[in-house]
């Protein structure tokens, strides 16, 4: 759908549970939404009925209503790989998953790491009413050598510059990026790997790839690097995102780092808290993803860091990949799942329905927190802030099937598993983009 | 289900001591004579006869036993694999006169793959063949030349053989079945 | 009209010995003992698998292991077509799946099937509609070997119960020893793992393992010692400082069995690095089963090819 689609840009959202993390907001409801924007947010409790309006109405009874969802870590593929995402199915996809903002990863071919390609992305991204945030290349040709034009990339409309995928290995370059950073108050998004000690390694180093003969990846090269990031994050005083935290050390050294002020944040992706390493007996190429399902103790320790705050961000590392790339051994099956159209299942499903924590704290991880790291606008429903909504049935129950994602990739190891918690709406500068289909 | 008795312990006895005289007569004595039991009753019956053999003519007559799981025809028919046993043949057979016994001769297809199994063995001169039971509906061109009892059967019934060795008894029954669908 | 005690194994295919019951072990190799017997026949052959395609997908280089499978199917009468293809697991060209496609296409009745990769057999078992016969798949497992392992231990001590295994050399790396370990295990024997720290994957004691670094500790109470070929790409990766190292640390020589109370029986999966894992003098010594394994291998392989070539969906 265009944003030009001609659909009345005023409505007002009645009778649902209205949750704003930004503003401790959770209450029974009404928001108005005019030209693009919230007009006003009217409780409940100071008025028992439904707001008489003309305007059009959509009926948010027993639904939550959160500010549009954003998932800062996406890969749509465009340019480059177009069989398998392109940003217009990515952002389908990201939409029918509720969400109304996502950040790309620059590890497309070419890499975004110039800016040319950034407005590349930023037009192809004008044919979809979602939010597309391009995240920039720290090195030219994501070699690890040289610095990007980072301020180029910035003022072309990048938010967030990134390794991910080809992780720096040489600090200097990591301590000069961290530096240069500073300039503009954009994160440095960083994948924590030491691939020397990663190298031809498939899964998670431990008591399962000793029983499956799978050629490990040692948690230590995760947290060796989460380590040295964060010291040259100190050193420099940069800003660091840690990018898919999945063991329990990483996990405490972020704690810790927070503790000390750091100027450091984190994100977990919905794999990383809803399944371990266990499920790889099956030698499902859609677990294998990097960094790897790692054990039942880590999955415990992302629950607990996002329980008490030390993961900030909820995003799917969504990396799309066609059916031939991962119908092969496992060997030689690609690293990396889809999750934008299943995140807020399984968030729901595994987090907020067991009493990891509440509804305000889930979506923080999904909209406020997001939108402050990277520096966008949203994630918040406030007066006077552009209408970006998401209503959610969070009771309904739903089994996932690959099939019908919008997504052009299958890549899913969640098929015909059943989640609580769907999405009805999706609203963005107050026009109607996503409606459920029943 | 009907059953009824077609061979007492008495007769079982009686019938494996006639067979006994009959191959030692056709064959002139037990020189070259080995006796081969199908397994499992047919090579409890084959040790019955070489006994009687030697007690006759004062010799020791070999006895073997044959699986012949391995040479079934109905293989490509089947959902689960029969259980090999073992076949032991601890003597040459080329140039000997082999008695093939088993308990019951009915379509003729477990003989017809214990000559196959006996012939990759080698070369005997005879085989000849000694079941106990022969109860009609032939398969294949194949017939017995000793023979404990001819038992007029119908497709539907079924021919229990019980040997004292693994059945606490000797006897043989007739019975009718409901399912005549069953293994042959 | 005979009555036949029919007995399947649990899984259609045989893709591992983790999780294979006691019975199923013993189904195979009480079967074995009936195809050993055939070996020693005049014409050591069977119809039993006239008109049977076998499919011997073989990608990576495997001399012993091949024909040795090659053999059993000859012995059983099958037909046998063997595709070679050593790969690395990341080649690019026609994919695992492709490639077998087109060999069920030609109307197949069971693949045997090695692979570099772990999980490749259980991969392609989803992909084809026969029954597959895992003959080793990278580091993961190679049932038919600890199979025969375990046969030829069971035929020299009667029962595998109690039994004390010493495992020695890589076990990271080795199919063998995981198939060997979940089997003996399943079957009551004790097993002790032994080898070079750098060679003795992460919590090992998953399999229910004692580990123990020391060679000449390891095995003083052992009834068998089976010894692991060593990969000579292990020194230029850093795991292995040199193999006369490894000799003089691990390798089984006579001085080293010379103390032991016990008599202690020497096996190895083969091909021997003479001098390296084993001294020439154990290899062939009086105590050492390493033909018998091969002989046994054969029986073996006839045992599982025969359980796992009956057809599913047929009435009896």
């Amino acid at each position: 759908m265009s944003k030009k689609n001609g659909q009345c840009e005023s409505l007002v959202i009645q009778g649902g549970r209205v949750i704003d993390p930004g503003s401790n907001f959770d209450e029974e409801a009404d928001l108005f939404i005019e030209k693009g924007r919230i007009k006003e947010i009217r409780s409940r409790k100071t008025q028992k009925s439904s707001s008489r309006t003309s305007m059009p109405v959509i009926d948010a009874t027993e639904k939550i209503v959160v500010p549009g969802l954003i998932d800062m870590h996406v890969h749509l593929r465009e340019p480059g790989r177009e069989d398998e995402e392109t940003i217009v199915s990515g952002s389908e996809a990201a939409m029918a998953g509720g969400f109304t903002g996502v950040a790309c990863m620059p590890n497309t071919e070419p890499p975004i790491d110039d800016g040319s390609v950034v407005r590349f992305v930023l037009r192809k991204a004008e044919s979809t009413p979602i939010k597309v945030y391009p995240v920039a290349a720290i090195t030219k040709g994501r070699q690890g050598k040289e610095l990007t034009e980072i301020g180029d990339l910035v003022s072309a409309g990048a938010v967030a510059v990134s390794d991910d995928g080809s992780p720096l290995s040489d600090p200097e370059i990591m301590r000069r990026a961290l530096e240069y950073t500073k300039m503009f108050d954009i994160p440095i998004i960083s994948h924590c790997e030491d691939l020397s000690l990663t190298s031809r390694g498939v899964m998670n180093e431990g008591r399962m790839s000793t029983l499956l003969g799978l050629r490990g990846m040692p948690p230590v090269a995760e947290e060796i690097m989460v380590a040295r990031d964060i010291a040259l994050t100190e050193y420099t005083g940069g800003r660091l995102h840690i990018a898919h935290v999945s063991t329990a050390r990483s996990v405490e050294l972020i704690r810790e780092a927070k503790r000390r002020g750091v100027r450091v944040t984190a994100e977990a992706t919905p794999h990383h808290f809803s399944l371990n390493d266990e499920s790889l007996r099956t030698f499902d190429t859609n677990l294998k993803m990097n960094p790897p399902l790692r054990t039942a103790r880590d999955v415990e320790a992302i629950k607990e860091g996002l329980a008490d705050g030390t993961i900030d961000v909820i995003a799917s590392d969504h990396a799309p990949h066609s059916i031939e790339e991962k119908e092969v051994e496992f060997d030689a099956a690609p690293f990396g799942i889809i999750g934008l159209e299943t995140t807020l299942g399984l968030v729901l499903t595994e987090l907020v329905e067991p009493g990891v924590f509440d509804f305000s704290a889930a979506f923080a991880t999904m909209t406020l927190h997001p939108a402050q790291i990277l520096g966008v606008e949203g994630g918040r429903l406030q007066k006077g802030e552009k209408a970006d909504v998401t209503i959610i049935d969070p009771l309904k129950k739903w089994t996932v099937a690959v099939h019908r994602f919008k997504s052009k990739s299958r890549n899913s190891p969640f098929g015909g598993r059943e989640l609580t918690g769907k999405i009805e709406c999706v609203i963005i500068d107050g026009v109607t983009v996503f409606r459920s289909q029943n | 289900m009907k059953k009824a008795q077609v061979l007492s312990k008495e007769d079982v006895r009686r019938a494996v001591t006639r067979i006994a005289h009959e191959i030692v007569e056709r064959n002139h004595g037990a020189d070259d004579l080995v006796v081969i039991g199908i397994q499992t009753r047919g090579a409890l019956l084959a040790e019955r006869v070489a006994l009687k053999i030697g007690e006759i003519e004062h010799v020791t007559v070999p006895v073997g036993i044959l699986d012949i799981t391995l040479y079934r025809d109905d293989f490509r028919k089947r959902l689960k694999q029969p259980l090999v046993k073992a076949t032991k043949i601890p003597f040459d057979i080329d140039d000997k006169d082999v008695i093939l016994v088993d308990d019951v001769l009915y379509t003729g297809r477990t003989a017809r793959a214990a000559l196959d199994e006996l012939t990759d063995f080698g070369r005997p001169r005879t085989i000849q063949y000694a079941i106990l039971v022969d109860r009609g509906h032939r398969e294949f061109p194949i017939r017995a030349d000793y023979v404990g009892k001819n038992v007029p059967t119908s497709r539907n019934q079924e021919v229990f053989v019980k040997i004292e060795e693994v059945d606490g008894i000797d006897e043989v029954t007739v019975e009718e079945v409901e399912d005549t669908g069953s293994e042959k | 009209m005979r009555r036949w005690r029919t007995l399947a194994l649990k899984s259609r295919h045989l893709l591992g010995l983790e999780g294979m019951s006691k019975e199923d072990i013993e189904l195979i190799l009480d079967t074995a003992t009936s195809f050993k017997e055939i070996l020693e026949r005049p014409i050591p052959k069977v119809p039993t698998l006239r008109g049977k395609t076998i499919v011997n997908l073989f990608f990576e280089a495997s001399t012993r292991t091949r024909i040795s499978f090659e053999l059993a199917e000859k012995r059983l009468s099958a037909d046998t077509v063997n595709f070679s293809k050593a790969t690395s697991s990341v080649q690019k060209g026609e994919t695992l799946k492709d490639t077998a496609r087109n060999i069920e296409a030609m109307k197949i009745d069971m693949v045997v099937m090695r692979h570099s990769a772990p999980g490749a057999p259980h991969f392609l078992a989803r992909c084809l509609d026969v029954p597959i016969l895992n003959a080793g798949d990278g580091a993961h497992e190679h049932p038919t070997q600890a199979l025969l392992d375990m046969y030829t231990l069971r035929e020299k001590y009667g029962t595998l119960e109690g039994l004390n295994v010493v495992i020695v050399g890589d076990i990271s790396h080795s199919r063998v020893a995981r198939s060997d370990i979940w089997g003996l295990k399943t079957m009551g024997a004790r097993v002790t793992v032994c080898g070079p720290s750098t060679l003795i994957p992460v919590e090992v004691d998953a399999f229910g393992v004692n580990v123990n670094y020391n060679i000449d500790e390891a095995i003083q109470d052992a009834d068998v010692i089976y010894a692991l070929r060593i990969q000579m790409e292990r020194q230029t990766s850093g795991l292995l400082p040199s193999s006369r190292e490894y000799h003089h640390r691990f390798g089984i020589t006579q001085e080293r069995l010379r103390p032991l109370k016990k008599r202690v029986t020497i096996m190895h999966p083969g091909p021997i690095n003479r001098g390296v894992e084993l001294a020439s003098d154990v290899a062939d010594g009086e105590h050492s089963l390493i033909l018998d394994q091969v002989l046994n291998g054969v029986a073996v392989r006839m045992a599982v090819l025969y359980l796992l070539s009956g057809e599913e969906g047929t009435v009896e």
